[in-house]
């Protein structure tokens, strides 16, 4: 069966479908990582985008229930050189590909993923429709012409939850079944901005109570609470326009400890006054080197944002840069001590990626001790 | 962290003679090191024994010594030189091993040398077993159940808690070797105490057996400020129970969530924080539970291994460049990313096309050992390819094994019966995928294989893909093969060859029909980085799908064929000559490309050439190449057999050889040509004839008589060739070299007896002929040349005769119209001359012969064939060194048990040495103590000789016994000493009674043996004693020639001091 990706500078890709039938709009963006794609594909963080896997071999070791980074597949479509038919793995539980028809993600195999990958890198993350049921390209392009991409729109709002609720799941040792979890104190709200489960696994694991929230949740609901800290999490899309999301944070800064990761990173940044711009192409993977200003030290990170913090912006506001990226020296992490507030672009709870940056999840708490005092 | 201010004066110590374990890949490190640290502005100071490498070009050290590789010559090093550092890392476990020597010795103590990268305590927390596994279960992790045998008692007790099957693992041993796996007790014994003989420290390591588990391996890099990065993964495809050396091997890790993935990631962060390597490259090994992911640590190399090398070409990340920066300092993020150039060092790369290491076996070499794959490593060499996908990958690594095998296809195992086809899937054999393969055409499950194999069902799934598409082949005519269905066949990585067979047509006819189809290779590149980033190396290679970034350039460019995987007979040498050939393409402004898929080398090294293609070394690759980068010539002379064969193909195709026509190259292969040619020279050669079968052969054999030498044409390393010395041994011998030879004519020689056998480098221009070398061998005619130690200059033949030989060497480099290299050999008896072989392209001998008189003379080459003529060189007078430069072989017998050590035409060697000295003794006596043959001042000599050299080891006993001796013989040649007035104690052969020769040996009280022999049965009679020898580590000769030499040697290490000087030193004395 065929399958077709259109981009809208007229660029067109043709191969093999797999997973489920249909179209779908999207903007087109690479993934350097060479596993994971099961974590991947569950982050919301991907909403709206058609994902393309650098590394040619996806499958291999199918797709199970424990890897799910959220409660269903947001990706609009999943671009691979060769998916495999047949996995092998202990943890396997359905193919990739019964994976993404039962989830309904339109797959596309068999093309030239490296020129593809080339062409978003010199001509940047561009729209694009992916297609296994429709090849007229005429068709095909006015869909995308209406499909209005990811920049000015709030998309969160539609992959966040619509009630609060409390997580209580800890991180689980993969081989030996067991519950990782420390001495409890905190009570951490955490905003769900298209959050993935192991961040909320992480704050349990190191002892938190931890209660989701809608993104839209107000200050004075979240305060109502008393929380001990609050973590604003990664999510798709532009931070701009979620203009209730950085207020909120706005009213809650210097009254709580927060933490913030990728979008929620950027918000945080947003509410402090600075801005966020796009990226070219962005940055995807699990092998970005971040320095830690701080320790010198470097960490290998997992990452997955289009959109960035400026500096710039945030001079002169008593905002500390904290980590930068290596590869094209963007921001990674900022802090406000006086306001107790920090936040990174990149993944420290991983999944997929390395787990140099777990320690943040421990500054998060000695952050909420020394606020607290307890 | 920038520079270290305390550190100015570097050694390195490198990996000395190739060898089963240790390849090539500790050039290639090492010369990465040299370079970068003489960048940087450090001394370097070099010791490796062995003169086939790059990194002991004079140029790539500031003092480089080609000296035996033992702590006692190190530390003369260290006295003369000073270095203030030594970085252990980087020369294999032989350097590893003689730097924990010269620390636990208190020799770096005595002379203020500090160790770079790893101390003393980290290196043995790592080395030592015990250490290690207390080390390993501290921080958290798991290892096999083990436990440390010093004794047979010792060892009952361990088996008592681990259970069979276990493996036995002696420590501080090469390659794993004397590694072996026991099932039952009689095993175990027997095992324990080859172990125990074989461990430099008398100890073994027993270990539980996760036979069948998953094997994996993480490339690791740690700086001083604690960065630690992982620059790739690797995955077995054979499962644990096979050394990793020996198991194709796949990267990165295929089969992992990344779940386990960063279980396996964090581990190895902790081991090498915890084993306490400050800077530079580690591999940890791990086993996996293929039920439940359960993960156990296998063993962790401190150092560079073969395997940071195979990670540095399947990434892109020179791991012993990066390793040697951040020993001197340096932190990962201050270095730059070469082929980004604008990204640092310091992440971790990311590949986005698949690769697979497969090893070369020669195990035809050694037809007394049993080919089965086991923990000891036992292939000698590798070939890598890369593809965007794993079957794709697969297949060219096939093809690129120059084993004449071109697909998975049946033929190459013949018919077989299912039964048998299932024992041979549970027996490790080398050539287990073509079975593999056949088990899915005769409709095994995956399950089925998998359950006999322990092979992951994902990559026999891939391989079942692979069978499945060359059914659609097989049932589909070739004009039916549209441009759709020959892209997929194209993609799965199926050879033009392989096709071709199919439908009965020629690779070229084959080759025509694709490319009217317009399917044709293009070309990626590896970045590092996934695509990620701009790369800004052109480092290539092929696969088939839209966009090629191959990007030729305009300029004036040369094609450099490389020599594929190192086997016996084809090694190091000619990727040294491939390495030089582009170096002077560099130096006179024309662009090199250098084609190989030899990951262990410095030809495949993206530093290296202009541009690299990671390419099989086929028509088929090798014309695609040409056609994408239109040469203005191709070089085949320097790669050995692999290139050559491909010549007159190239030509006939249009491609522009350079240097010597292939014709010419032919004609000299050509036994009737070649006669024509020599008797129109008025030159004399063996008696010889040519036959295409047993009966043939007889005729010549009445012709010319016994003794007769056979060997197949067009081989290298003198396959299946022997010396025949009556008619009931003919048959046998006739019917391997025509299988060896192939469609081409075996060639009978009459066989000269005692003669001296010299060896002739000269390189030619077309105008005139200079001279490179000559070498004497030491041992006599009938050892093949590569088995043969060599002296340069000869020591025993009159000057009359050595003008005669270079006067016919440039006689026939002319009349050959040579463009480039030529070598000769000669047999000399008496005043007669005779040819036995003429090559003209790069021999073996090029690097030795080089190193030996201080001029480079394959880039002088390499520039003669792009048009500069000697004259402009100014290389036109052989140079006389003054000072002798000795060659010897080094075999890799120990690893194959119940092979004889006799040397014969065959070449068996897997590497040499070179000893140096202004004396013949010392440079001889070095030449043995770095090839491992460390030779007595003292003690009992055992003689056991043939009667033709009876004679003269009367005279080698009666000097040994002058130099204090005690001479001990078996029965005949003891009765000729005593007749010679020469006392002798008698001792008993094996089949006389006991105590015999072996006991004698056992015991220790014999210290250097002389046995030559004659004949099947006195040979059979003899084994065990040069077996014994050898397990012992007793020095022995197998010839009464090399005894002469030793005996020289001797006399010459009893009258003077072993010193050494760098090889500039040598240059300096003597300028030309």
């Amino acid at each position: 069966m065929k399958a077709i990706l259109l981009l809208e500078d007229g660029t067109i890709f043709e191969g093999t479908s797999f997973g489920a039938r249909g179209q779908k709009c999207g903007e087109v963006v690479f993934n350097t990582s060479m596993a994971g794609y099961q974590e991947i594909i569950t982050d919301p963080s991907y909403y709206e985008q058609i994902i393309t896997m650098t590394y040619p071999l996806i499958g291999n070791y199918g797709t199970n229930s424990v890897d799910w980074e959220s409660r269903k597949l947001f990706v609009s479509g999943f671009i691979v050189k060769e998916n495999c038919k047949i996995p092998s793995n202990w943890r396997n539980e359905a193919s990739f590909d019964e994976y993404l028809r039962k989830n309904n993600v339109v797959g596309l195999e068999g093309i030239d993923t490296r020129k593809l990958v080339k062409h978003i890198r010199t001509q940047g993350a561009m729209r694009g429709i992916i297609s296994s049921d429709e090849f007229d390209i005429d068709v095909l392009k006015k869909k995308l012409d209406q499909y209005p991409g990811l920049v000015g729109r709030d998309i969160v709002k539609d992959v966040t939850v619509d009630k609060s609720y409390g997580w209580t799941d800890c991180v689980v040792d993969v081989l030996t079944g067991k519950e990782r979890k420390d001495e409890g104190k905190y009570k951490v709200i955490a905003f769900d901005f298209g959050i993935k489960h192991n961040i909320l696994k992480l704050l349990c694991s190191h002892g938190c109570e931890v209660k989701v929230v809608p993104a839209a949740a107000s200050a004075g609901q979240v305060l109502k609470e008393k929380p001990d800290g609050v973590f604003l999490s990664n999510g798709p899309g532009d931070p701009a326009p979620i203009s209730y999301a950085i207020e909120t944070v706005k009213e809650l800064l210097g009254k709580v400890p927060v933490f913030g990761i990728c979008l929620g990173h950027q918000i945080l940044a947003l509410a402090l006054g600075g801005e966020t711009y796009k990226l070219k192409f962005g940055h995807r993977g699990a092998n970005h080197p971040v320095k830690n200003m701080e320790t010198e030290k470097i960490e290998i990170t997992s990452q997955n944002h289009g959109f960035c913090v400026d500096m710039d912006s945030l001079k002169g506001k008593d905002i500390e840069l904290t980590h930068i990226n290596l590869n094209d020296n963007t921001v990674e992490g900022i802090r406000s001590k006086k306001l107790s507030a920090f936040s990174v672009q990149y993944h420290p709870e991983a999944s997929p990626g390395p787990h140099d940056s777990s320690y943040l999840f421990k500054n998060f708490i000695e952050l909420m001790s020394q606020h607290t005092g307890r | 962290m920038p520079k270290r201010k305390d550190v100015h004066k570097i050694l390195i110590i490198g990996s000395g003679p190739i060898v089963i374990g240790q390849g090539c890949e500790f050039d290639y490190s090492g010369t990465q090191a040299c370079k970068v640290l003489r960048q940087e502005g450090f001394e370097v100071v070099l010791v490796n024994s062995n003169p086939a490498t790059i990194m002991t070009d004079p140029e790539m050290a500031y003092k480089t010594y080609i000296e035996p590789i033992r702590p006692e010559i190190i530390e003369k090093i260290i006295d003369a030189e000073r270095p203030d550092s030594l970085l252990p890392t980087l020369g294999g476990q032989t350097g590893l091993n003689a730097a924990v020597a010269l620390a636990e010795s208190g020799v770096l103590e005595k002379y203020n040398v500090k160790l770079l990268g790893a101390d003393l305590e980290s290196i043995k927390r790592a080395e030592e077993r015990d250490r290690f596994k207390k080390t390993i279960e501290d921080i958290g992790l798991d290892v096999p159940g083990s436990g440390y045998a010093h004794s047979w008692q010792e060892a009952e007790e361990i088996i008592k808690h681990i259970g069979f099957p276990a493996i036995i693992r002696p420590s501080y041993t090469l390659g794993g070797m004397g590694g072996n796996v026991a099932y039952n007790v009689e095993e175990y014994e027997k095992y324990i105490q080859w172990g125990l003989n074989l461990s430099p420290k008398n100890e073994v390591l027993v270990e539980e057996s996760v036979v069948g588990w998953k094997e994996y391996e993480l490339e690791v890099m740690r700086d001083r400020k604690d960065n630690v990065v992982i620059i790739c993964s690797i995955e077995n495809l054979d499962p644990m129970g096979i050394h990793t050396g020996d198991s194709i091997t796949v990267a990165p890790a295929q089969t992992l969530t990344d779940k386990e993935y960063q279980i396996m990631r964090d581990a190895s962060l902790k081991i090498i924080r915890a084993i306490g390597v400050e800077t530079g490259g580690s591999n940890i090994q791990f086993a996996v539970n293929p039920e439940n992911g359960k993960l156990y640590v296998i063993e962790m190399n401190p150092r560079v291994s073969r395997s940071s090398a195979l990670a540095s070409k399947a990434t892109g990340f020179p791991i012993a460049k990066m390793a040697s920066l951040l020993a001197v300092g340096y932190t990962l993020d201050e270095i730059p990313n070469d082929i980004t150039k604008k990204t640092p060092a310091c992440f971790e790369p990311t590949i986005d096309y698949c690769v697979v290491k497969w090893p070369r076996f020669t195990f035809e070499k050694f037809p007394g050992t049993s080919p089965e794959l086991t923990v000891q490593m036992k292939s000698v060499g590798e070939a890598m390819a890369i593809g965007r996908t794993f079957k794709e990958s697969m297949q060219k690594a096939i093809r690129s094994l120059e084993i004449d095998r071109y697909s998975l296809g049946s033929k190459y195992i013949g018919k077989i019966s299912l039964a048998k086809l299932k024992e041979k899937l549970q027996t490790n054999c080398w050539d287990k995928m073509w079975y593999v393969a056949q088990a899915f055409r005769k409709g095994l499950s995956t399950d089925e294989i998998f359950k006999l194999t322990k092979i992951d069902p994902w990559f026999l799934n891939n391989i079942s893909d692979i069978i499945s598409l060359e059914k659609e082949i097989n049932s589909t005519a070739l004009e039916d093969i549209g441009p759709q269905l020959m892209r997929k066949i194209k993609e799965y990585g199926f050879s033009d060859k392989y096709l071709a067979s199919v439908y009965n047509i020629s690779e070229a006819e084959f080759r025509k029909h694709r490319q009217q189809v317009k399917v044709n290779a293009v070309y990626k590149t590896v970045d590092t980085c996934g695509a990620e980033f701009e790369a800004h190396t052109p480092y290539l290679y092929s696969t088939f799908e839209d966009e090629c970034e191959a990007n030729p350039t305009k300029k004036k460019k040369v094609i450099i064929l490389g020599g594929g995987p190192n086997r016996i007979g084809q090694g190091i040498e000619f990727d040294y000559c491939c390495v030089h050939a582009s170096f002077a393409l560099n130096e006179i402004g024309i662009e090199s490309i250098m084609v190989n898929c030899n990951p262990e080398t410095v030809s495949t090294d993206y530093d290296t050439s202009d541009r690299l293609y990671f390419e099989p070394l086929t028509f088929e690759d090798v014309m695609s190449i040409v056609e994408k980068e239109k040469p203005d010539g191709v070089i085949v002379q320097f790669g050995g057999q692999t290139p050559l064969k491909l010549a007159v193909p190239l030509e006939k195709a249009g491609v522009k050889i350079i240097g010597t026509s292939p014709d010419s190259i032919a004609c000299a292969e050509d036994r009737k040509r070649f006669n024509k040619l020599v008797e129109k020279l008025e030159l004399r050669q063996p008696y010889s004839g040519t036959a295409m079968s047993y009966e043939e052969t007889l005729e010549i054999a009445k012709k010319l008589g016994f003794p007769l030498l056979i060997r197949p044409s067009f081989v290298l390393g003198g396959r299946a060739m022997v010396i025949v010395y009556d008619k009931k041994a003919l048959k046998s011998c006739v019917e391997n070299a025509i299988e060896a030879s192939g469609e081409h004519p075996i060639l009978v020689d009459k066989f000269l007896d005692d003669a001296t056998e010299l060896d002739v480098d000269a390189i030619c221009d077309g105008k005139q002929v200079v001279i490179g070398g000559v070498m004497e061998h030491i041992e006599e005619a009938g050892v093949h040349s590569g088995d043969s130690a060599c002296s340069l200059p000869p020591v025993s033949i009159p000057p009359k005769v050595l003008d005669e030989i270079k006067r016919q060497t440039k006689l026939l480099a002319m009349e050959l119209k040579v463009k480039g290299l030529i070598n000769i050999q000669f047999a000399v008896k008496g005043e007669d001359i005779y040819i036995l072989e003429v090559n003209p392209r790069a021999s073996r001998t090029i690097p030795f012969v080089s190193k030996a008189i201080g001029v480079p003379l394959a880039k002088l080459a390499t520039k003669v064939m792009a048009g500069k003529t000697l004259d402009e060189l100014g290389f036109t007078e052989e140079m006389h060194p003054k000072h002798f430069s000795i060659k010897e072989a080094v075999f890799p017998f120990l690893k194959f048990p119940g092979i004889d050590t006799l040397l014969g035409p065959e070449m068996l060697s897997t590497g040499e040495v070179m000893g140096i000295s202004d004396d013949f003794g010392i440079a001889f006596a070095k030449s043995q103590m770095a090839a491992g043959n460390i030779l007595p001042t003292g003690g009992n000599v055992l003689f056991s000789v043939k009667d033709s050299d009876k004679k003269k080891a009367v005279a080698l006993a009666g000097s040994l016994q002058q130099m204090g001796f005690k001479i001990v013989a078996t029965k005949g040649t003891c009765m000729e000493f005593i007749k010679n007035n020469i006392p002798s104690e008698f001792v008993l052969k094996i089949k006389e009674g006991r105590p015999n020769i072996v006991d004698w040996i056992i015991n220790g009280q014999i210290s250097l043996i002389i046995n030559s022999t004659i004949g099947a049965r006195s040979i059979a009679d003899s084994f065990s004693i040069r077996r014994t020898a050898l397990d012992r580590q007793v020095p022995y000769v197998t010839t009464i020639r090399g005894a002469a030499a030793v005996v020289k040697a001797i006399a010459a290490m009893k009258e003077k001091k072993i010193s050494v000087k760098p090889i500039q030193d040598y240059y300096v004395q003597e300028p030309a």
